[in-house]
């Protein structure tokens, strides 16, 4: 019965997303909101990935690196090697899938605040490299994108051209939206497996973990490379919207945002970065007529919430827990 | 190179002091203190309104901008942190907790005091001329001060009754407090003592590099790698971590200049190198 339930939830907030919204937007002429709702959706896909790494305890600040490095792979592969856009997507979060074995490697050996500010060192280094890359055009970064193909199959034309569309904006809604309803589902089904409850056991304790017989290595630099494989997608994605990357597209400011939306939404529940970089972001651009004391207002409310709700929005509906 | 040792020695001690206060919030409440660099704008900022603008004398500026950190700093922590660290499940949540600071306090500072890049007359006049070396005399003076605040700040934690139940704490929070150390009180000192660290050394490099509102973001990071090479929570640990940075921007800025400007890409990738062989820095406990 309760899996009915949330099979039923689940269709609903998909057919919502898909069904409902764009038929709001259209009916109040709002079509600036299809480039909002994008931008929530791929930053919640990065956000997730996020989770993902406070899921087996670590403090992740370093997604911005992976969504600047996922977006440069995407641009690098479609502007200089001609490849399609929907081949660079899965190629992008591969990559930094490989990069961050190779970097969580060592540094997945930092815990608490240690790992943390490495990571947020990270995403100086990745701003830098590409700074200092003949291949990324330094501070120039990479423009004009082309926008994505078609995907034929067999002759049949199943997504066109996005050049054909006529309303751009809503192709890259649908595109953003189906990817992040993949996301999150993906995510679902991965912690409510066995491996999630492994995931789980490393956040509860490393080294019990390690005695029960977990190579907490491998485990830990896995669930590290999935985040990272989310990130580098979101940021490709990113990208393709806004047809051009530069070293600042992500920043430190924004591996700070994935980790507060992960905060906000709440760590113990998968929808929470959803949640999260949806009211992070509209708060943000709702603040805008505040002009000049949007972050005064923004980052007040911030800290109120956090004194109200310090576990996260969707901790109003868990039971209160008290410490022990 | 005499230069470049004197540049990077003199870099080092104002980074260690840096360095000094975030560790210190760090070692007494294990919160990592995003708003440190935001607090180290403010600090330069009451120097530049008193002294800058109102043409006080610097040292009256100076102990303003200190008293108003520590005043700020120990407000923060009693009203914010104290609450957020008691309700909450995960330690974690103190980080969001930090971030909004340092949102808020970007926003507040760019309200009160503008987006310029703001400079005030030195406070000594004249330079040091020697066969290969050349030091404005406030430079030194600087270097001198801040030299002395960390001194001054070593022998109160070791030889003071607040110093030595702030060790405590850190030691262990638990203890301390069955030992009958008040825990809050000392929570407060500490944060305030931090703070106001942050508010003298943005207070004394205002005179030499001047402040705008946009770096205290820049500053924190600074500030957050030199605790990880020392250590976090470990005042030596602090004082090494800043001046081994110092030393290395100093000789990266001379060395690396024929490559473009790759020096903290250099320094950033050295850092992780080395985190991987020693995770804990050259003095941190492990897993602090």
């Amino acid at each position: 019965m309760l899996q009915l339930t949330k099979a039923v939830a689940a269709v609903a907030f998909a057919a919502v997303l898909l069904i409902a919204a764009p038929w709001a937007i259209e009916a109040t002429h709002h079509a600036d909101f299809y480039y909002t709702l994008s931008s929530v959706a791929l930053l919640a896909i990065a956000s997730g990935g996020v989770w993902l790494t406070f899921y087996i305890g670590r403090i992740n600040i370093g997604q911005g690196a992976f969504a600047l490095v996922g977006g440069y792979a995407s641009a690098v592969l479609v502007v200089k090697a001609g490849l399609s856009f929907w081949l660079s997507l899965p190629l992008a979060g591969l990559f930094c899938a490989a990069v961050s074995v190779a970097i969580g490697l060592p540094i997945l050996r930092l815990r608490g605040v240690y790992f943390a500010m490495v990571t947020l060192v990270l995403t100086e280094v990745a701003r830098l490299t590409a700074l200092a890359l003949p291949l990324t055009n330094g501070a120039k970064g990479i423009t004009n994108i082309p926008p994505p193909g078609p995907i034929g199959l067999f002759g049949f034309t199943l997504v066109p051209g996005f050049d054909a569309i006529v309303n751009r904006n809503a192709a890259f809604y649908y595109l953003s939206v189906v990817m992040m309803l993949l996301c999150f589902a993906a995510l679902w089904r991965l912690v409510h497996s066995r491996l999630g409850a492994l995931f789980a056991a490393l956040r509860q304790n490393e080294d019990l973990a390690s005695s029960m017989g977990l190579n907490v290595p491998a485990l830990r630099v896995l669930a590290f490379a999935i985040s990272s494989f989310l990130g580098g997608i979101g940021g490709a994605a990113f990208v393709a919207i806004t047809q051009s990357i530069y070293p600042s597209s992500f920043t430190v400011t924004d591996s700070v945002n994935f980790m507060l939306n992960c905060f906000l939404g709440g760590l113990g529940f998968v929808f929470g970065p959803m949640l999260g970089t949806l009211v992070l972001y509209f708060g943000w651009d709702l603040l805008f007529q505040a002009g000049e004391y949007q972050l005064l207002i923004y980052s007040g409310v911030m800290i109120l919430l956090m004194l109200a709700l310090p576990n996260g929005l969707l901790s109003l509906r868990a039971p209160a827990r008290r410490r022990a | 190179m005499e230069q470049v040792l004197v540049n990077g020695f003199y870099l080092g001690a104002q980074y260690a002091l840096i360095a000094l206060g975030l560790t210190l919030i760090f070692a007494l409440m294990n919160v990592l203190n995003f708003a440190h660099g935001q607090m180290y704008v403010v600090g330069g900022f009451i120097v530049y309104e008193i002294y800058g603008r109102l043409h006080w004398p610097f040292v009256v500026a100076l102990a303003a901008s200190a008293l108003t950190l520590a005043v700020l700093g120990g407000l923060i922590e009693k009203f914010l942190f104290r609450t957020v660290i008691r309700r909450s499940v995960r330690d974690e949540s103190t980080m969001l907790l930090a971030a909004g600071v340092a949102y808020f306090l970007d926003a507040a500072i760019l309200l009160l005091f503008g987006e310029k890049q703001r400079g005030v007359p030195k406070i000594v006049k004249g330079v040091f001329v020697s066969d290969n070396l050349i030091i404005p005399y406030d430079r030194v003076l600087v270097a001198v001060l801040a030299i002395l605040f960390i001194v001054a700040f070593v022998l109160m934690m070791q030889y003071t009754k607040p110093g030595r139940a702030m060790r405590a704490l850190a030691q262990d929070r638990v203890a301390a407090q069955l030992m009958g150390v008040p825990v809050e009180f000392y929570s407060l000192i500490g944060f305030a003592l931090g703070a106001m660290l942050a508010g003298l050394v943005g207070g004394l490099l205002v005179t030499i590099t001047g402040v705008n509102s946009g770096i205290g973001g820049p500053i924190s990071i600074k500030a957050f790698m030199m605790v990880m090479i020392g250590g976090a929570g470990v005042v030596g640990g602090a004082i090494l971590g800043g001046f081994i940075l110092g030393m290395l921007e100093s000789v990266g800025l001379s060395v690396l200049h024929a490559y473009g400007d790759i020096t903290y890409l250099a320094i950033f990738v050295a850092l992780m190198a080395f985190l991987s062989v020693r995770p804990n820095g050259l003095m941190g406990k492990p897993w602090g």
